[in-house]
């Protein structure tokens, strides 16, 4: 905790903190002392006067030096500023641990009554204990203290309540441990840190409302005077000697400024760590290649030689190394492979949705020949829009959950299709009714949070149909869907591809859902291709180690249930430190030194492309090892 | 983790989520309505030894003191007193007071003008400054961009927001007022005495405004469903403003609500700096001069007031955001 706290002073904002702390704390010790005797000499023969060489900040009404005043008054200031802090921290304790220590009815009384309180401004709380308490400096101690007990209740409420869930709080109570002993003993230690941070934050809080007390004349009153009443006292004459005025005013806010900002810093420090940066990354891609050959015009997506760049915590990392790959009309394509295999970004790459995130390199990536690579434009906007639908892995988090879900279908027509709203909203009804969600003109009318998960993403391919796709980009679809539902999502996928000669790119984890659904599964491994064949290949013609261990990891019918599952052992490589050879050489049993040594590359034939310098060489007999390890 | 059955389609009124909301809002406010009522009467009963004699002074005859805690009714059982004071409520009776001896309702009247459109000016400036200027820093620092910007924002607006309005009033009055002479410092004669008021009032809002929306723009933009915005082509100002905004937006409304009635409070300083004919500077002359019907009544209103604001941002929250309707089922 020492160490946390001791790097604030690192940073530039938390250093001047800290020191205009430590300068405050030392003049309100020191300042009576050295300039006690100096603030109260009076001269009627200089009074208001403008600074000068003999006052620095003129003189006020009686002809005191208004510096030495400013200076001297810090103790005072400071010392009630404290003295309220404390206040408002013992009773924004006592309410605040109220409802764990008391019962439950009166536990939710007080944490209601606090709820009340905290809801109006602590101005208000102070003027109204100002009242009460009489006006004076130990009305206004009373006054701020009190008025900042709510506030600090509400946190030390919170607090108490997540500390109390935790289970070691649990165990005491099981253990017959007292309330006030766990409180002590187990809960207070945990939120201390949190609540003297606050603390700090309020002494600069509770020194600023000081100074406006003391400003309307409700605090400290004469011949006692902290900085607002010097302000008090200067703003009359603020036309005559400004300094009477401002010097009290920057002292106060400088003193403020420095435990508010001290404690926030703190707070800051102690609260948000700070990610990996995201920044500029060399670009070491080959140049786009001239366009030589002509696309088939079957083909719906060209994608050569793709990679993505992202910033990694020790520079930048690349998780996609060299995809090249086509579809055709009508065509399913799946993309298989590990968590972190590259997959997912591939979609993105392909949709060009991979924004801020990282970097898109490709020699060719083209979506019914428009140049996905070229700027943003309006009209490419358009032809994506609607010739490209993209569904996403959780339907629960990608629908906006403050707006209506025929709104939000409705939009991609009035943008790219010119349709009036009411044309649009019409539109988005019959496309939800498309994608077989009931009532769909009163369904159109609600929010995402009325739809359950399986409809949210039908309605997000519903989404995708509003245009006239001629590419449904699908990543991990059914993942975050129960298995019951799973089904009916592949089901109209696959329908929708049917009716329009829709091409798809399915990815995912499942082996079993994309030899169902796809024609040709391409396989992924630590950013590359290294098996593409058909879908019917899977089963038995499939020649990487990888695709085969992979294949014989899915349970079927047959699987000798009392035997472990098949698993592939090691884990996946991560993107930051792919070996020189093949990536899957440390897990394959037929790796070699060549293996090791030498990447290999994707072989030519169009329906059959694998990457081994082994492939469909017997593998030895089964080894167990650790789990397959499947993406979230 | 995922639920398999959708809500169903309700019908009928009471099982409408907008209905039990209202209700239970509903009882939230009059339950704070009772305790801020309850308390603005117990103020003067709190008040250590006789408030007549206080108010009155030590000099004060013994017969005049008598003779108006009668009339305050003070000498009553304090359930009469309680009942008396409700009843009065309920007919606009806010008693008399005790130095002018207008009806309190009277003052009240005349004052609130000013304050509210100090208070209302200056929220509105606020708002129309740190939305968009929250966005913009949101979209300038969204994930992996503007790093310095970030910094340079986050610590000006930390320390703008902790300057309090008072202060910041002061420095105003003389930058403008005693320097350059450019605007009126007192008053609410002219539309330009309204500038350095507002002004005073809305920078310190403006800046945790901005700072919130900012934070919550960032972390909106990263969400899902503005990828899925993008995915569907949308131009940036659409994925901004049409489907970040209203998710960044709620947060800084629930804030906004605090910050309003903060400015309320705010005004009461802020009015003394400018001598401004509003609330704020007849209750700090009323506790002054102790007189406490003055006192208890603005209290009041100040109270209503914030109730009454926070009960406007649930509401426009509820309509931001639907699922808060049910969040505290």
């Amino acid at each position: 905790m020492r160490r946390r706290w001791s790097g604030v002073i690192r940073t530039p904002l938390g250093l001047t903190a800290a020191v205009l702390t430590v300068a405050v704390l030392a003049l309100a010790v020191l300042g009576p002392v050295l300039w006690g005797t100096g603030a109260d000499v009076i001269d009627t023969d200089d009074i208001l006067a403008q600074p000068s060489a003999g006052h620095w900040a003129g003189t006020d009404n009686l002809g005191r030096d208004i510096l030495f005043r400013v200076l001297v008054a810090a103790r005072l200031s400071v010392v009630l500023a404290l003295l309220a802090v404390a206040i408002a921290v013992v009773a924004g304790l006592l309410l605040g641990c109220a409802p764990f220590l008391a019962g439950r009815r009166l536990g939710r009384l007080v944490s209601a009554a606090v709820n009340i309180a905290v809801a109006f401004p602590g101005l208000l709380l102070a003027l109204f204990f100002a009242v009460v308490f009489g006006v004076g400096a130990t009305g206004a101690v009373l006054a701020i203290g009190l008025a900042g007990a709510p506030a600090f209740a509400r946190l030390t409420q919170t607090l108490v309540a997540g500390v109390a869930a935790r289970d070691f709080v649990a165990a005491a109570r099981v253990a017959g441990v007292g309330r006030l002993r766990i409180l002590f003993r187990h809960v207070l230690p945990n939120i201390a840190e949190p609540l003297v941070v606050n603390a700090t934050i309020s002494a600069g809080n509770a020194l600023l409302s000081f100074a406006g007390l003391s400003f309307l004349g409700l605090g400290v009153q004469s011949p006692s005077y902290d900085w607002g009443r010097l302000l008090y006292d200067g703003i009359g004459a603020i036309y005559v000697n400004p300094a009477a005025a401002l010097a009290p005013g920057a002292a106060v806010l400088l003193a403020g400024l420095g435990f508010n900002l001290f404690g926030e810093s703190v707070a800051k420090r102690l609260g948000i760590g700070t990610g990996p940066s995201v920044a500029p990354m060399a670009r070491t891609a080959p140049a786009p290649e001239a366009h030589t050959e002509a696309t088939p015009t079957d083909v719906v997506l060209d994608v050569r030689d793709l990679e993505v760049t992202v910033p990694g915590e020790a520079g930048p990392v690349r998780p996609v190394r060299g995809v090249t790959f086509q579809v055709r009309r009508g065509e399913a394509v799946g993309i298989v492979g590990e968590s972190g295999c590259g997959k997912s970004l591939t979609a993105l790459a392909v949709t060009c949705l991979v924004g801020d995130h990282g970097r898109v390199d490709a020699t060719r990536l083209e979506l019914l020949g428009h140049d996905l690579r070229a700027p943003d434009t309006a009209v490419r906007r358009g032809i994506l829009g609607t010739s490209l639908a993209m569904v996403f892995q959780d339907p629960m988090t990608s629908f906006n959950p403050a707006r209506r879900v025929g709104g939000q279908l409705a939009e991609v027509a009035t943008h790219h299709q010119g349709m009036t709203r009411r044309a649009a909203a019409d539109r988005a009804v019959d496309r939800l009714a498309a994608v077989r969600i009931p009532d769909a003109d009163t369904r159109a009318r609600q929010y995402p949070h009325e739809f359950s998960g399986g409809m949210r993403q039908r309605a997000m391919i519903g989404m995708g149909l509003m245009g006239t796709p001629a590419l449904i980009v699908a990543d991990e679809p059914t993942t975050a869907l129960d298995v019951t539902v799973q089904q009916q999502v592949l089901d109209l996928l696959a329908a929708i591809r049917a009716a329009d000669d829709v091409a798809l790119v399915l990815i995912s984890h499942d082996v079993a859902v994309v030899r169902d659904v796809c024609d040709r599964v391409m396989v992924m491994y630590a950013g590359r291709i290294v098996e593409d064949l058909p879908a019917a290949d899977l089963a038995d013609s499939a020649r990487h180690p990888y695709t085969r261990a992979l294949v014989d990891a899915v349970p079927d019918m047959t699987t000798d249930l009392s035997q472990p599952l098949a698993t592939i052992p090691g884990r996946p490589v991560a993107p930051a430190d792919v070996p020189p050879g093949c990536a899957y050489a440390a897990r394959c049993p037929l790796a070699d030194a060549r293996c090791r040594a030498e990447d290999p590359p994707l072989t030519a034939d169009p329906d059959h492309r694998v990457a081994c310098w082994h492939a469909g060489e017997p593998l030895p007999d089964r080894q167990s090892a650790d789990q397959l390890v499947e993406s979230p | 983790m995922t639920p398999t059955v959708a809500t169903p389609i309700r019908t009928g009124p009471l099982a409408r989520p907008w209905v039990r909301f209202g209700a239970r809002r509903l009882g939230r406010l009059l339950v704070s309505l009772w305790v801020l009522v309850t308390a603005s009467f117990a103020m003067i009963h709190l008040i250590p030894g006789d408030p007549v004699r206080g108010a009155l002074g030590p000099t004060a005859p013994a017969e005049l003191v008598a003779a108006r805690r009668q009339a305050l009714g003070l000498d009553d059982p304090i359930l009469t007193q309680y009942l008396h004071y409700l009843k009065g409520l309920v007919t606009g009776d806010l008693g008399t007071s005790l130095s002018s001896r207008l009806p309190v309702s009277d003052v009240v009247a005349q004052r609130l003008p000013a304050t509210l459109a100090l208070a209302v000016l200056a929220f509105l400036a606020a708002v129309v400054v740190a939305i968009p200027l929250g966005v913009a820093m949101g979209v300038l620092t969204r994930r992996g961009h503007g790093r310095r910007t970030e910094l340079a924002f986050t610590t000006t607006s930390i320390i703008v927001a902790t300057i309090p309005d008072f202060l910041i009033g002061v420095a105003l009055v003389y930058v403008f007022g005693v320097r350059l002479g450019w605007l009126p410092v007192a008053g609410d004669d002219t539309a330009a005495a309204y500038v350095l008021p507002v002004f005073s009032l809305a920078i310190g809002p403006a800046a945790i405004l901005a700072r919130i929306v900012r934070v919550e723009m960032v972390g909106v933009l990263d969400a899902d469903f503005v990828r899925t915005a993008r995915a569907k082509r949308l131009p940036a100002r659409t994925v901004y403003l049409g489907h970040a905004l209203p998710n960044a937006v709620t947060a800084a409304l629930t804030l906004s609500g605090l910050l309003l009635g903060a400015m309320v409070a705010g005004t009461v300083l802020v009015e003394n700096v400018f001598a401004w004919p509003g609330l704020g500077s007849t209750i700090v002359q009323s506790i002054l001069t102790k007189d406490y019907p003055v006192v208890q009544a603005i209290v009041l209103v100040y109270g209503v007031g914030v109730l009454v604001v926070n009960t406007v941002v649930d509401v426009a929250l509820a309509r931001l955001d639907p699922r808060s309707l049910i969040r505290e089922d």
